[in-house]
Parts: structure tokens; C-alpha cells; sequence
């Protein structure tokens, strides 16, 4: 079947995909989605590799297929699905936000203003910033 | 509020982004964004993604970053403080005493900006690094999983299907009550008036002695 993937702030429409016992991808499909790749030493994205437990290896590849589910779970990154639309929604794992927060590195991003113009923040390196946050609600 | 702000303090290298957490985009922050006319960025955020970024739970909530990147002051009520609930819930007038309350804590905020602005590390009101890390609110599980139910809802709105975005926003409510940021959101995409109606209100009786702007107390 055919699902919508919500992968960190990237959406990938029309993954070819099984759901039974986890969420299984083509290995192509499984590196466009989440960027890792099967190693010798376990999923790897760059030079960070998550080995696979031995004795769990079927939980992970099997019949020619990745479970991203499996994957996602060891790293710990929540995942909320809506069957009904076939969307599955990974975050980010709450170790990396913890990390990244309290790097005190400020993370870049890139949002459009009303026009369209993409905008993000490392473009203004060199000004003391205040990033704000507002809402018309 | 930041513009006037920015034309005084742009030529010592201040710059305010604004960022809109609107679902509904352009429609929803467009009248607001021609009504202020600014000259400093403003980007529209439908995803909420730099408030997940930054931690930001609320509007106005503001973050300090340097000249090289690096977060002085994390995510913080900017300006705002509670007396705003003082205000008449149908026609909100505010009274003198509360008004004056807004008004001082806005300019404690602006004052204390010119400050960094001025004196770069060496103002009072640039964190230490060791009581910036000390004021991030580090995310938990609970946390990042009400950002992916966000997410879901916010993705199943733009696709279509707004009622079926209803239980994911009210699951990312559930695992991080704090965040008015989803409540306020999900009330606003369900009807524009309900954001700030009497369920908003009743949200921020609920509240009682916590504070809805939890403000830090060195500013």
C-alpha cells in the first residue's frame, strides 16, 4: 500500500509500504525516508550507526524489507499514526531535543514570509537576535 | 511592539524574527502582518516547528541568541505578564491598576533588551551559561510525542480533514497540558473566535495560582 510518511519536518507522499507488525519499507524507500542505511554495523546514517541486537535482527530486515517502526522505536523517536488517512508521523527522539537544547546551540530553520521568501536563521549570524513568536489566535 | 524597537536598536546589530504559529498559514497571519507593516522578518510557521525547536509553549514567547549563534536567554514569556487576566472576559476593557501592570513588565522587557543590545555579554540579563542550560525546560517523552500528535493533526488539516485532526491535537493537549500553543491552535482551527471565547478563559481560571506567563523573575 501506498502512505504518507511525516519524517521530522520532511513529508514523503506515497511510500510504498507494509504495515503488519511494524512499518516495512524497500531499503531505497527506507534511506529516502529516514536517511539510514543497513551496515555490517547496524543502521547507519553518517557516521552514526545504531547496531542491530543479534537475536531481534528479524524484527528489523526481513523478506527484502526495513521496519523503520523497529528502528524508530531503538532510537526512541515517537511515532502516531492515522490509519484512516495512511499517515504515519515520526518526531524526533526526546534524548536529541534534550541534547540540542541544552547545547545552547541555536538550531537553524527555514520559513517563508507572507511572499513566499524563504528566511532562516544562521543567514543572520552576526546580530543579537530575538526570535519571537506570535499567532493570530 | 517590535518594530519601533527594531528601527532603534538596528544599527547596533539587532534584529527581531518574528515567527507567526498559524495552521492556516497566510490566510490567518496575512491582515495582522499588513496592519504592523514591519521591516523585520516575519515568517509564517505552520507547523509549529520553531516552537519545538526553542521550546516555545505560548505567544509571546521570546529567545535570545547572540552573535554566534548561541541561546543567552531560552525560551521565555517576552514582554507579557498575567495581568492580563484581570481584563473583562466579554468586553475586554483592563483596569488602570492592570494596565499598569502590562505596561511595566513590557517595558522592563524592552529596557533589558537595550541592555544585552548595548552590553553584550557583560548585561546582567545575558544568561551565564551554566543558568541558561539550568532554565531550558528539557523535553521529555511525553513531550516529543505531543509534538508528533501536533504534527499528525496539523498535517491531516492541511490534506483536508480537519475533524479528524481533533483527537491528535486533543492527545498533544493531554501529554503536555502547558502548552497553549496546542490548545489555543486546535480551538482556533476548529472556530477563529474560540481561541480567546469562553473556553480560553475557562482554561485560564483552571490555572488558578499558576501563572499563565510563567515570567523570569530577573527581568
Amino acid at each position: 500500500m501506498a502512505i504518507d510518511i511525516i519524517y521530522g519536518e520532511d513529508v514523503i507522499k506515497g511510500v510504498d509500504a507494509e504495515a503488519k507488525n511494524g512499518l516495512w519499507l524497500k531499503p531505497g524507500d527506507f534511506k529516502r525516508v529516514s536517511g539510514f542505511e543497513l551496515k555490517p554495523e547496524g543502521f547507519c546514517k553518517g557516521e552514526q550507526c545504531y547496531p542491530i541486537p543479534p537475536a531481534r535482527k528479524a524484527e528489523f530486515e526481513n523478506g527484502g524489507r526495513y521496519n523503520l517502526r523497529a528502528l524508530t522505536e531503538l532510537i526512541g523517536q515517537p511515532m502516531v499514526a492515522d490509519e484512516a488517512h495512511q499517515v504515519w508521523c515520526f518526531g524526533e527522539a526526546s534524548a536529541n531535543r534534550r541534547r540540542a537544547l541544552t547545547s545552547l546551540e541555536a538550531p537553524d530553520f527555514s520559513l517563508p514570509d507572507l511572499e513566499g521568501k524563504m528566511h532562516s536563521l544562521s543567514e543572520h549570524r552576526g546580530k543579537k537576535i530575538l526570535l519571537v513568536s506570535w499567532a493570530s489566535w | 511592539m517590535w518594530q519601533a524597537l527594531y528601527t532603534e536598536l538596528a544599527p547596533k546589530g539587532f534584529l527581531p524574527i518574528a515567527v507567526a504559529f498559524d495552521s492556516a498559514g497566510n490566510a490567518a497571519a496575512e491582515p495582522w502582518i499588513k496592519a504592523a507593516n514591519p521591516t523585520y522578518p516575519c515568517v509564517i510557521d505552520r507547523r509549529h516547528i520553531v516552537a519545538e525547536l526553542f521550546d516555545m509553549v505560548n505567544v509571546p514567547n521570546a529567545v535570545w541568541i547572540d552573535e554566534h549563534g548561541k541561546i543567552v536567554r531560552p525560551s521565555e514569556p517576552a514582554g507579557s505578564s498575567d495581568a492580563f487576566r484581570k481584563m473583562d472576559h466579554t468586553n475586554f476593557s483592563i483596569p488602570p491598576d492592570a494596565l499598569a501592570e502590562l505596561q511595566a513588565k513590557r517595558n522592563a522587557y524592552l529596557n533589558a533588551i537595550r541592555d544585552w543590545v548595548d552590553k553584550g555579554p557583560a548585561s546582567k540579563f545575558a544568561l551565564s551559561e551554566k543558568e541558561a542550560v539550568r532554565r531550558v525546560h528539557t523535553p521529555s517523552d511525553d513531550h516529543v510525542r505531543a509534538a508528533a500528535n501536533f504534527r499528525l493533526g496539523e498535517y491531516l488539516v492541511e490534506i483536508g480533514h480537519p475533524q479528524d485532526a481533533q483527537k491528535y491535537f486533543e492527545e498533544a493537549k493531554r501529554l503536555r497540558p502547558e502548552s497553549w500553543n496546542y490548545k489555543r491552535q486546535a480551538w482556533a482551527l476548529e472556530d477563529p473566535m474560540k481561541a480567546g471565547g469562553p473556553e480560553f478563559w475557562a482554561a485560564v481560571d483552571a490555572l488558578g495560582d499558576k501563572k499563565y506567563y510563567p515570567t523570569s523573575d530577573d527581568i
